[in-house]
């Protein structure tokens, strides 16, 4: 079904203004949180975002006289390979070498290139298209510059990689040659621009190109935020509120200042609630060098006021949750009666699925350094909100946000705990209060654990009606989990519009009364974004749901789940209960049910759905809508007495059209372990407000040895580039808990309702 | 004072014999392909070889490395070109990269002693490297395809 596409309308001027006005007085846009009603009409995609987007080929592309070609990334790398896939779009509209490419990385600078933050599974859903034009821009200006040296029309030139040829005649000028005079020309407009058929791209689409950043990171000469150096450079640790809200009593740091290479301590203020992105406050260990300031902090003496959460305890806060999913809560959206269809159906089913905290841990932890020199702030940071960094430094710092350059470095690994910059701003406040020196703050992972942004925890309820034929014709949905609004504000208890729209209100199953609900939940830490958000546990329940709901029926889970899918069909997420859709349009990215179809269809296909299985193993299925693709997931699993084997995973993604074909391979390997890690082992606790895992140990992640053997990733979809870009980085891993904890039932019989996994298939 | 030699570079340190080589290589040689991760030999990506054995730099103290020879990823291959270096980037093993140094020493030092690795060989020699970003079906086959290219 082709679906044209409108041309990105051309920039406006007021409606720029207006999103940059509403950007610098509230941050909450920035995070993508709903907007005014008045700001909110019209705007979506990347115009919806703060400072929206640019084109301008000088922003984005420079050709030195040897011809070497310079693209600046604006979007941060953090392992979705955006560096390598940002180049190969500039380089094929270009009609540049991808080998004479080189790639630097913006610093944060969102007045000059547009929307930096790196989330939302966005980079090139947004910039797709800006930065084609960025590049035929580019190729255009080379093309005149050609055409004048040579006295022709420029009709009768072309540029072909890495020169321009005059068509007639054949003669050829390399692009270094031609890069002065074509810097001088005025740059094309937007409509007058000439895109390359897909048919003759390069590198968009290709399945083969390595990536930028290759030889880097295997030589180890790849600089991440903890790996940042100056002259004169300083290490600190910071000692922070073992429970949050709390602070400093006193601190006795006699001991810290004898460890030999500490220098001095520093105090930071707690922060006011609403914390945002402020810092936890506590004591800086400053040092010589990191194990210093590490011996240092174990030597402070800190006396803690716990403040008003150290009662937080993970078993009762489930029941709590447990007892507001069973109330009625606030209806989030309904269609048809259930009160009227539930009584009256042949059969109830109901069920409640917990899922824990988790923390994201990326394996570099939050590091990053800052100096002040001269009254100019520099930071050297792996964030994913370089823009929020910069302003939040100056704010904090009390510099001018035009004397505050933020860096930003290779991130090692991100999933949403870098979109918060509290770290940077320990090191910006540390090198204040040592006169500017550079000092880099390291987080151990302990830190990183015990001082989080973690995924929510969530109680959902599901209870649904059957008519004689197995068929749901009442569905009840509760969600109770706390949101991440209670970042931005001080104590709201119910979701957000864009926490709903994670597969919560906009289920797309053909049922005629259907309710759903959201009851009252109070953050007591820090709740943040982790990939993929709640589309975690709302995919989770619903996709276990289903299963336990054709179980009950005693229909094959593939086939009930498609006959809740429906025919296929276009839904407006509007009519389904979604007015935020991952903030993309809705006549662009409708929810089609025959996609979703389709990746089920094809998983099922992959993993041999419906082949006998062996005693003791089992296949489950899930489907799941999310950054506007679909995926579904079917795994095999085995049991082998305490042992979760997972021999294979079969992965299908339709995410529109492709522009990197082996980093939508690689991101959804990945989902499929991070998926699976989640699903059979990790789990945040709290126990008197304090969290319980300490490192690795505790916190248990996807081994080799235990991760899926064999995963198959089916492209579904590809190649149509009149679709609009679907998301990629986060689509993957929802769908992957429910389909193991599916097969999991299918191979012993044993329902989890509860993550993660661990050995509670056990008899 | 503790004398060692670091990629072949002989070097004396006089401090604190306690520091993990960890932060001996990073902040005073300023070696940071070696990854800091856990800091409890929990994740494996500050590998390097001590007398070409693959340790855990987190867990080493400095009083350790006395006498011994250690090689970090800057010095496993003269020009980048270990067959594993090259196997990792022909197969765009990586995602972050952020713990692949780690990943791509202890594999040195399985190849060293197993020249031809089984899956279960792969298993028991890399389970202790994590990766976050889960990068583990490439490494098992960067690890296979270096293998075949040793042996040619």
């Amino acid at each position: 079904m082709n679906r044209p596409v409108d041309p990105m309308p051309l920039a406006n001027v007021s409606r720029r203004a207006l999103l940059q006005g509403l950007a610098a007085g509230s941050l909450v846009i920035a995070v993508g949180l709903p907007m005014p009603a008045e700001a909110q009409e019209n705007k979506f995609g990347a115009d919806g975002m703060p400072n929206g987007w640019r084109d301008d080929p000088r922003l984005f592309v420079a050709i030195a006289p040897d011809g070497a070609v310079t693209v600046t990334c604006h979007r941060q790398e953090m392992g979705q390979g955006v560096r390598t896939s940002v180049a190969m779009v500039v380089a094929d509209e270009l009609e540049a070498d991808l080998a004479r490419v080189r790639v630097v990385q913006a610093d944060a600078d969102e007045a000059r290139y547009g929307n930096q933050d790196t989330d939302g599974s966005r980079s090139l859903r947004h910039f797709f298209r800006p930065l084609r034009r960025a590049g035929a821009g580019a190729r255009v200006m080379l093309e005149q510059a050609a055409a004048a040296s040579w006295g022709v029309p420029a009709a009768e030139v072309r540029a072909e990689n890495h020169l321009v040829r005059h068509v007639p005649s054949g003669r050829t000028i390399a692009f270094g040659e031609l890069a002065a005079a074509a810097a001088a020309l005025p740059v094309p407009a937007r409509e007058t621009l000439r895109l390359k058929d897909p048919k003759t791209f390069r590198y968009i689409g290709r399945d083969t190109i390595g990536l930028v950043d290759n030889r880097d990171i295997t030589t180890g000469r790849a600089v991440y935020g903890i790996d940042a150096r100056a002259e004169g450079m300083l290490y600190a640790v910071v000692a922070r509120p073992p429970v949050f809200g709390g602070k400093v009593r006193s601190v006795d740091d006699s001991e810290a200042l004898k460890v030999p290479g500490v220098i001095r301590t520093v105090r930071i203020d707690p922060p006011p609630i609403p914390s945002e992105f402020q810092p936890l406050g506590g004591v800086a260990v400053v040092a010589r060098n990191t194990w210093a300031a590490m011996k240092g902090r174990e030597a402070l003496k800190i006396e803690w006021d716990d403040g008003p959460h150290a009662g937080y305890s993970s078993d009762a806060y489930r029941a709590e949750l447990e007892a507001g999913a069973r109330r009625p809560a606030k209806v989030v959206r309904t269609q048809g009666d259930i009160d009227e269809a539930m009584p009256k159906a042949a059969r109830r089913v109901e069920a409640e699925y917990y899922i824990p905290h988790l923390a994201q841990s990326p394996l570099e932890p939050p590091a990053a350094l800052v100096q002040i020199r001269g009254g100019k702030c520099e930071a050297w940071a792996c964030v994913q909100a370089p823009q929020a960094t910069r302003t939040r430094l100056a704010e904090r710092l009390k510099i001018p946000e035009a004397d505050v350059t933020v860096h930003v470095t290779l991130l090692g690994g991100g999933f949403g705990r870098k979109s918060k910059p509290d770290f940077v701003l320990e090191a910006g406040l540390v090198s204040q209060a040592m006169d500017g020196a550079p000092v880099k703050v390291t987080w151990t992972r302990e830190d990183d654990l015990h001082h989080g942004y973690y995924h929510t925890v969530s109680v959902e309820r599901l209870e649904a009606g059957l008519d004689a034929a197995g068929k749901p014709v009442a569905w009840l949905h509760r969600s109770a989990a706390p949101t991440i609004g209670s970042i931005f504000a001080e104590d709201p208890k119910q979701e957000l519009p864009f926490e709903l729209g994670m597969g919560l209100v906009n289920t797309p199953f053909a049922i005629p009364n259907l309710r759903i609900e959201n009851p009252e939940a109070q953050a007591h830490v820090r709740i943040g974004w982790f990939r993929s958000v709640s589309n975690v546990p709302h995919a989770f329940a619903i996709q276990s749901f289903v299963a336990e709901l054709a179980h009950a029926a005693g229909r094959d889970p593939k086939d009930y789940l498609l006959e809740l899918i429906g025919p296929a069909r276009i839904l407006s997420p509007t009519d389904i209960g979604d007015a935020w859709n991952h903030g993309e349009d809705p006549q662009l990215y409708p929810i089609d049910t025959g996609r979703l179809r389709r990746v089920v269809e094809a998983a099922a296909d992959g993993i041999g759905w419906g082949r006998t299985m062996p005693k003791g193993s089992g296949l489950g299925i899930a489907g799941h809508y999310s950054f506007v693709s679909y995926v579904a997931v079917a795994a095999e699993v085995q049991v082998d007495g305490p042992r979760l084997i997972i021999p294979r995973v079969d992965i299908a993604i339709d995410c529109g059209p492709h522009v990197n074909p082996d980093r939508i391979r690689s991101q959804m390997e990945g989902a499929v372990i991070m998926g699976a890690g989640l699903a059979t082992s990790a789990e945040i606790t709290f126990k008197d407000g304090r969290a319980q895992q300490n490192n690795f140990d505790t916190y248990e992640l996807t081994r080799i040895d235990s991760a899926p053997r064999d995963i198959r990733v089916h492209l579904v979809g590809a190649g149509d580039y009149g679709q609009p870009l679907g998301g990629v980085g986060e689509p993957g891993v929802p769908p992957v808990a429910p389909a193991l904890a599916n097969a999991l039932f299918a191979a012993t019989g044993k329902r989890i309702r509860t993550l993660p996994i661990r050995d509670q298939f056990v008899a | 004072m503790v004398k060692l030699t670091v990629n072949g570079v002989e070097r004396t340190f006089d401090g604190d014999e306690d520091m993990p080589l960890l932060w001996y290589l990073r902040d005073e040689l300023g070696l940071t392909g070696t990854k800091f991760g856990c800091g409890v030999a929990a994740c494996g990506a500050c590998t390097v070889h001590l007398d070409g054995t693959a340790v855990r730099a987190c867990q080493t103290p400095l009083s350790a490395t006395a006498g011994t020879a250690v090689t970090t990823i800057e010095g496993l291959s003269p020009d980048g070109n270990h067959p594993l270096q090259a196997a990792w980037r022909d197969l765009n093993v990586a995602q972050c990269g952020y713990c692949q140094t780690g990943q791509i020493m202890q594999a040195a030092s399985l190849l060293r002693e197993t020249p031809n690795p089984s899956d279960a060989d792969i298993d028991n020699a890399m389970s202790g490297n994590l990766c976050r970003c889960g990068t583990y079906p490439r490494i098992r086959a960067a690890i296979k395809q270096a293998a075949k290219g040793a042996r040619l």
